[in-house]
């Protein structure tokens, strides 16, 4: 129980997925506009990296293991994520209209995202049990989360102040990003994982 | 080799399989008109209509909810599109509207009381004693009309006035609710002559801080046939309904009345005499 606990504090924040690792970053710049785009895709990352993180979990250890083919996680895991993704859009569609309206339109930008596969390959460098993996994969999402809501919201106010013109839009956001990465350093050493 | 060969093959195949068999378990079936009716529709997802984007007005409308002509952007061409998908005829159909800032007085004509420099933005000028111009019923000119526009149909002059190009401008009446000033109206397409003013200020006041406002000397009204300008607590307003000649325009002693000249208000005067009192 308490290994648990220091891996989800260790996901969320001392090894937070975008400002730790810079995994995600292209969802991060690009969706964290306002803040509500930036909680739908929150939700769906969260969603989309547990079942990720289960199932890559599930193939290597029963598929790729056996027929020693461990060399080809990145290609397999790749592969199992797209169409796992489009798999649950798919059933959402069709089994709850409402979740897939509000995650259905973020669902497709997260097939190819550095974060999931990061998240996967992490799973077994770091020789994770089933429980682990799947609460690993849960709080790096939550980290995620956590670190696009941060993001956007102090995005929607620079966007109100008068920053100088080179600065404008992406610029000043990616200083931001930096600065808010260099206040997640006060985390390091808080957990050893 | 042929290891590695064969089990990602067979897991791809294992995969396209899976999501070709998602397909058929869990296929949502959608009406087609709704996707035609889309296809009709501008496609630009202003919300004009009220509603959440264009795939929105379609089902609504595919459904019977909403009328064919519901869109308010498209006009009446596509409402008989629209009428044609669903099998029911439209008819009638009225005059474009096009929104019209009621105000002329920029930097050049109208005073400001004091230097605003905080945000760029209409509504947060307002929260201070009510904006920086002068008169308390002026375009701001801080381009918040501007930036709701979806159709980019508002344009800022040099002078810190809004001003609608009526032949971008699609009457999607978004600009109309986002004027903190409430100085943006409808007015129907075909109409030339405008009084450029929202001033209820007394004419003494508006002579002080704008050259170009309505000073209620009533010129107009005797001038235009009965009915068709109307005084309103010391503003002259047009009803869109009547025909006002455009020589009315002329009798105005502060050039408040316009004319429309391609798509761009032209006053019909020479330079208007210096207002009395000049700075306020």
């Amino acid at each position: 129980m308490e290994r648990l606990l220091v891996i989800i504090i260790s996901a969320v924040l001392v090894n937070n997925f975008v400002l730790m690792r810079f995994l995600g970053l292209c969802p991060f710049m690009g969706v964290s506009k306002r803040l509500k785009t930036a909680m739908g895709m929150s939700g769906a990352v969260v969603f989309v990296m547990t079942m990720a993180s289960i199932v890559t979990w599930l193939i290597y250890r029963y598929v790729l293991v056996p027929f020693g083919l461990a060399y080809l996680q990145t290609v397999t895991f790749i592969l199992v994520i797209a169409s796992l993704v489009q798999l649950v859009e798919l059933a959402l569609q069709k089994l709850s209209p409402a979740l897939y309206k509000a995650l259905g339109i973020y669902l497709p930008l997260i097939t190819t995202n550095c974060a999931v596969l990061g998240v996967s390959v992490l799973n077994i460098q770091k020789e994770f049990t089933f429980l682990e993996t799947t609460i690993f994969g849960f709080g790096a999402a939550l980290g995620f989360g956590l670190a696009m809501v941060l993001f956007s919201g102090l995005r929607e106010r620079i966007d109100l102040c008068d920053s100088p013109l080179p600065f404008k839009g992406t610029a000043i956001g990616l200083i931001t990003a930096g600065l808010l990465s260099l206040a997640f350093m006060g985390f390091t050493g808080l957990v050893k994982l | 080799m042929i290891t590695a060969v064969i089990a990602l093959a067979s897991l791809a195949l294992l995969a396209g399989l899976g999501l070709a068999l998602a397909a058929r378990v869990f296929a949502v079936e959608v009406d087609p008109r709704v996707e035609a009716i889309e296809e009709a529709l501008p496609g630009v997802n202003c919300g004009a209509c009220g509603l959440p984007g264009c795939a929105e007005l379609a089902k609504r409308i595919a459904e019977g909810k909403a009328e064919v002509d519901a869109c308010p952007v498209g006009g009446d061409g596509v409402a008989h599109s629209i009428a044609e998908i669903i099998g029911r005829v439209f008819e009638g159909g009225g005059a474009k509207n096009v929104a019209l800032v009621l105000c002329g007085g920029d930097d050049s004509v109208a005073v400001r009381r004091f230097y605003y420099n905080g945000i760029y933005d209409c509504n947060s000028a307002v929260l201070l004693f009510g904006g920086d111009k002068a008169c308390s019923y002026g375009c701001l000119g801080l381009e918040t009309c501007a930036g709701v526009c979806p159709f980019g149909a508002i344009d800022m002059l040099p002078g810190g006035l809004a001003v609608v190009d009526p032949e971008k401008c699609t009457g999607c009446t978004k600009c109309v609710a986002a004027c903190p000033k409430g100085i943006i109206k409808m007015v129907p397409y075909e109409k030339k002559v405008h009084i450029l003013c929202s001033s209820h200020d007394k004419g003494g006041r508006v002579r002080k801080i704008c050259k170009v406002g309505c000073i209620a000397c009533q010129r107009c009204v005797k001038e235009a046939p009965e009915g068709s300008i109307t005084m309103d607590e010391n503003l002259a307003v047009i009803d869109y309904a009547k025909d006002v000649p455009e020589e009315v325009a002329g009798v105005c002693p502060m050039n408040t009345i316009v004319t429309q000249v391609l798509g761009r208000e032209k006053r019909t005067g020479e330079a208007a005499p210096v207002a009395a009192g000049g700075e306020a």
